[in-house]
């Protein structure tokens, strides 16, 4: 029983769209049609040409590490019993580019390019805490 | 129409450097600010334009307006992060350019030594950042590192070979913290905070107060003999938060300082000192290349055999900067001061000889934003 609660996550209106759609395990990005934009974080406008009708779109979840970092201190108290965690840019395979954590794995079993999927935590109540594995799907990049 | 050469600096102060004894953020402005225009041979009576930047409050111009008694009628708190500084010195030249005031004074402090090492910052975590644990600014530096190396195959010998230059420059001072030689074998035995940066990859935490004071360059020459002028400034960004930062390994940096240099009519070989933010070692060799000090990947290699130490290359942070020298949350305050320094030859033993033009560059959190200033003790070149 963690006694430090975890620094709030307050999402708001497109945000709290993606929180809840995690609750239900999938990762969901934005898709212009009108000018086939992916676009990541959820957007109320596209970056390419301004249409506010953007199609929210489900991941596969597969990706490949963009980069990564193991951090031998916490951000925040909550996150002292995990230290060392290593911390990863994943790119998906539709095009976008998320933040998460390596789990089921360490620093030295990963390299940038290797293939991960996404993994969806749902040991806390309230929120459901994006992570990823290397991929179990012969999918290497 | 232009700001080039429009206007300079007629005063500059710091103090506090490494630890205040017992100021608070506001109250090392407010001195750096008064000391800033003695240096000036101006009164805060003269003050109509008031510039800052803070992490500490969410209105501080109004904090340090109310701090000096004064009512400016020009006022700027345009938030950058760490290159704030260095982009008001633009505004501010356009602000006397235009007679919204003839007095600007640009003012930044902060007491993150002495709040026990804490990085002080109101800046809110995207949400989809915020659940995963990653520590600002470091944990990006990490990534960037990381990439860099797999990219371009850095090493971090490289990376330590910078923290040992600037350490060398720092020891050219009279106030070096730290003053003693540094060896890159220190860097890489020093604790890895993130991979694959070591806790001497990482800039000092200090405490600090700085300001500068521009006018008019008509009226500068009336106040002092060797006024600084302010020959172009440029600006730029790339992202917020470190997931959409669209190249880890190349910024929007070179554009900024484009912008400054066309303005000013100057090349980078025409450059004596440079005042590049110096964060992290990885980010100041991701800043040199974008800069154009080198070409993009071989950061690592340019500041290798002390081409960036004392009598190298390239007079890169001739104090030592943030790396060695001060590094209070913010450091582009003290890139300018120190740049103003070297244009008034009063760097002492670290003076760049007949230094005319200096390039001062900032970026802001994490290589997201970025703001160039080209100085000259020349009011043209």
């Amino acid at each position: 029983m963690a006694l430090i609660n975890r620094p709030p996550v307050t999402p708001r209106g497109e945000e709290a769209v993606y929180f809840e759609r995690l609750k239900h395990n999938e990762l969901v990005y934005h898709y212009c049609d009108a000018c086939d934009r992916v676009l990541f974080p959820l957007r109320q406008v596209c970056t390419g040409c301004a249409s506010e009708n953007l199609t929210l779109k489900v991941s596969s979840g597969q990706g490949s590490v963009h980069s990564f970092t193991t951090q031998y201190r916490a951000s925040h108290p909550f996150f002292t019993d995990s230290v060392p965690y290593t911390l990863l840019l994943v790119d998906l395979e539709e095009g976008f580019r998320v933040l998460a954590n390596l789990v089921e794995a360490v620093e030295s079993d990963i390299a940038i390019g290797s293939a991960v999927e996404a993994v969806f935590d749902d040991s806390e109540e309230d929120l459901t805490v994006l992570r990823f594995k290397p991929a179990t799907k012969g999918v290497n990049a | 129409m232009s700001i080039r050469g429009s206007a300079a600096i007629v005063g500059a102060a710091q103090l506090d450097t490494f630890k205040s004894p017992g100021r608070s953020p506001v109250g090392l402005m407010s001195v750096a600010v008064t000391r800033a225009l003695a240096d000036a041979g101006l009164t805060l009576a003269d003050v109509d334009g008031l510039f800052t930047a803070s992490s500490y409050y969410a209105f501080p111009t109004l904090t340090l307006a109310e701090n000096l008694g004064i009512h400016p009628r020009h006022m700027d708190s345009t938030a950058l992060g760490g290159c704030s500084f260095i982009a008001q010195l633009g505004h501010a030249a356009a602000a006397i350019q235009a007679g919204l005031c003839d007095v600007a004074v640009i003012a930044y402090g902060s007491t993150q030594r002495s709040d026990a090492g804490k990085l002080v910052s109101m800046a809110e975590s995207s949400a989809y950042e915020q659940p995963y644990g990653l520590i600002h600014p470091i944990g990006a530096f990490g990534m960037v590192a990381q990439r860099h190396m797999a990219q371009y195959g850095t090493t971090s010998e490289q990376m330590a070979q910078y923290a040992v230059a600037a350490r060398e420059w720092a020891l050219l001072t009279d106030d070096a913290p730290y003053p003693t030689p540094l060896t890159v074998e220190e860097v890489l035995d020093s604790p890895m905070i993130v991979s694959p940066l070591h806790k001497l990859d990482c800039c000092l935490v200090t405490d600090g107060g700085a300001a500068v004071v521009l006018t008019s360059a008509e009226r500068a020459r009336d106040l002092r003999p060797n006024p600084v002028y302010l020959l172009g400034t440029g600006e730029a960004i790339n992202h917020r938060n470190i997931s959409q930062m669209p190249d880890l390994t190349a910024t929007e940096a070179g554009r900024s300082s484009k912008r400054a240099l066309d303005m000013a009519g100057v090349t980078l070989q025409e450059v004596d000192t440079a005042h590049v933010y110096d964060a992290f070692t990885i980010s100041l060799l991701v800043l040199l290349e974008d800069l154009g000090f080198c070409e993009k990947g071989e950061g690592g290699a340019f500041v290798e055999g002390g081409r960036v130490a004392p009598g190298g290359q390239l007079a890169l942070n001739t104090n030592g900067a943030g790396l060695a020298q001060v590094h209070p949350g913010m450091l582009g305050m003290f890139l300018i001061v120190e740049a103003v320094q070297q244009l008034r030859g009063d760097a002492g033993r670290r003076q760049i000889p007949d230094a005319k033009v200096s390039l001062v560059h900032g970026m802001g959190l994490t290589l997201a934003a970025h703001a160039t200033a080209i100085l000259s003790n020349k009011p043209h070149l």
